[in-house]
């Protein structure tokens, strides 16, 4: 359930890594506070574990599916609230750039999503106060499933908000929250039975390793939440305030411009926000005064309307697709004539 | 792609990253930025838009040509990791079906144009992604991280990832190819052996952390992990960083690819 930068739009993208870079600034500051350095390689060597891990398979107990371990959860157990987030922060930056899963943009949203939640908020609300000591491995296995479905409920929701704040997709929030909710209570079930496996196989194995880790990480279970939320909200008020200004002063600009270019002014009035910015800018730097081939989401959504678009921009859809095939002959041409040349031309 | 495939495309990308021809001589604090800019006026198109996306393709295709990156191997990668974006932007052609426009007879709905436009901002994304992997180091991009205000603590981990991810994917090969071997049809594979697995693959995880550790204070590891190849950002650089800038904001804020079919259309009336 990895975001693609391709569903995002950049205020979402970029709020969301400012929230991500606020809770991993944080969480940095205060391990690095009381931390031994033993700590640095057991993270960074149980991140690649993660990896590992997942390139084990197993078949899925009557489905015949596989599936393998997801890993914010049992990082949270194992490492507690700030080294899990940081490792998971790590497993993601990764996959974004080795496997591409997900994008460099997503990856606020990804971290977010997969490692805020299980990190921060499930594992000291909810599996750290039911399993307590830790002796109890029918606890163990309770608060595994519950915490790993809850951070997969909790992680899918948001990428529906994300997908849906965005608005590249047409889903309707109905049917997108179908779609996703069930599909991760499924894999958080799974999951957490594996995750509560490998805690009670661990803890059966070498008791003291759990206990030596719990001891030696700093505050796992205190949290200082206002702390996050301030620094998130913050971040929140800095982005957003960033990016109003940027809607509320380039208006007045852009319509000067665009009655300057176009000899009309005013922008319609129904827009607002950024992309009334963007499709401003893009308005004011339109060259050719009858460019008129506009995103149809500015349109009201009437039927009347839609049936004038054929009239309408005919003329700049084909100007439109001859330009387009031009350009990518072009793109074409420039790859191809730098091959030749590296290679060092036919006579080689 | 199977799970060893994944993994050898892995280590394929990184043997790519320490090539030596323009593209990987750039300072990796500019392609890390550079690369963020690419993304962010990529992704600022509205969900309608197609046309003017595709002068972008200059920007991979420069990389791949300049860095002599194989395009088959990324592109293969990108079709790989696609089903997720294409399972959310599949319902907009179902969802939106208002006909924009008829071209040579057929119409075209609001719907499938915003499908398009998703394919290809995932195709650019993804694509931009990959190639900084390729052609930069992975300790140089973790050394710009450094630079650009991260963490010591932080890097200084994800540096010990990514060293380890190579040595632990292979022990994991290993157990899963010894129970493959004393597995027959589907026993075996269950959630019972693979917890057992994934629990001593973790002891020895730990147990290797902590001789690596060891190893490292042994040669004087004060918990950071400085790096002996010094970066300086050069006029070259620069050059390269103002470049991808200036063609950004061209591609971003003129019609070009409209210009030009107007251009075409004017001398072929």
């Amino acid at each position: 359930m990895h975001m693609a930068d391709a569903l995002l739009s950049p205020a979402v993208g970029t709020t969301l890594w400012a929230g991500s870079v606020a809770v991993g600034g944080y969480a940095s500051k205060k391990l690095g506070s009381r931390l031994d350095d033993r700590l640095i390689p057991l993270m960074g060597v149980l991140g690649a574990f993660i990896f590992a891990s997942q390139m084990i398979n197993f078949t899925i107990p009557g489905t015949g599916s596989s599936g393998h371990l997801g890993g914010g959860m049992i990082l949270a157990i194992l490492l507690g609230s700030h080294a899990a987030f940081l490792v998971m922060a790590s497993v993601l930056i990764v996959q974004a750039l080795f496997f591409a899963d997900g994008g460099l943009l997503a990856l606020g949203c990804n971290v977010w999503n997969l490692g805020f939640y299980p990190c921060f908020l499930v594992y000291p609300l909810i599996y750290k106060p039911w399993v307590g000591d830790g002796k109890n491995p029918g606890r163990i296995l309770v608060a595994s499933v519950v915490s790993v479905v809850a951070a997969l409920q909790l992680g899918a929701f948001s990428v529906v908000l994300e997908t849906l704040a965005s608005g590249k997709s047409e889903l309707p929030f109905n049917a997108f929250v179908l779609l996703m909710q069930p599909i991760h209570l499924a894999i958080g079930i799974v999951e957490g039975v594996v995750t509560a496996g490998v805690i009670a196989y661990v803890h059966g194995a070498r008791p003291e390793l759990i206990e030596s880790m719990t001891a030696s990480r700093p505050l796992g279970p205190r949290v200082s939440f206002r702390k996050i939320m301030i620094t998130f909200g913050i971040c929140v008020i800095v982005t957003g305030g960033f990016l109003s200004w940027f809607a509320s002063t380039h208006p007045d600009g852009l319509e000067w411009s665009i009655e300057k270019v176009t000899g009309k002014g005013e922008l319609p009035e129904a827009e607002e926000g950024i992309a009334a910015v963007l499709k401003g800018i893009q308005q004011k730097t339109a060259f050719l005064p009858d460019y008129n081939f506009r995103p149809p989401e500015s349109e009201p959504k009437t039927k009347e309307v839609s049936s004038d678009w054929p009239g309408i921009d005919s003329g700049t859809s084909t100007a439109g697709i001859v330009g387009g095939v031009i350009v990518l002959a072009m793109v074409g041409f420039i790859g191809a004539g730098i091959r030749f040349f590296r290679r060092g031309g036919p006579a080689r | 792609m199977t799970f060893d495939e994944r993994y050898f495309a892995v280590g394929r990308l990184d043997r790519l990253s320490y090539g030596r021809s323009l593209i990987h001589r750039l300072d990796p604090r500019v392609k890390v930025v550079a690369t963020l800019l690419f993304l962010i006026t990529v992704i600022s198109f509205p969900p309608h838009e197609i046309v003017a996306l595709l002068p972008f393709f200059l920007f991979p295709v420069l990389l791949l040509t300049l860095g002599g990156i194989p395009a088959g191997f990324i592109l293969r990668k990108i079709v790989f990791v696609s089903p997720f974006a294409l399972t959310i932007g599949i319902f907009n052609p179902v969802l939106d079906t208002r006909t924009v426009t008829v071209i040579a007879g057929l119409p075209i709905s609001a719907g499938w144009l915003s499908f398009l436009s998703i394919l290809l901002k995932f195709v650019l994304t993804t694509g931009a992604a990959l190639l900084l992997v390729a052609t930069t180091s992975f300790p140089g991009i973790c050394h710009a991280l450094r630079r650009l205000g991260f963490p010591p603590l932080f890097v200084s981990q994800l540096l010990f990832l990514y060293r380890y991810l190579f040595v632990l994917a292979e022990e994991a090969m290993r157990m899963t190819r010894a129970r493959d071997m004393r597995t027959f049809g589907r026993r075996g594979l269950g959630v019972a052996v693979f917890v057992r697995l994934v629990g001593v693959l973790f002891l020895r995880t730990v147990d290797r952390a902590e001789r690596i550790y060891g190893a490292m204070l042994s040669r004087g590891f004060r918990g950071d992990i400085p790096m002996l190849r010094k970066f300086r950002i050069s006029f070259g650089d620069l050059a390269f960083l103002a470049a991808a800038t200036i063609l950004l904001g061209a591609f971003k804020f003129y019609p070009v690819t409209e210009g030009i079919g107007r251009l075409a259309q004017g001398v072929w009336p």
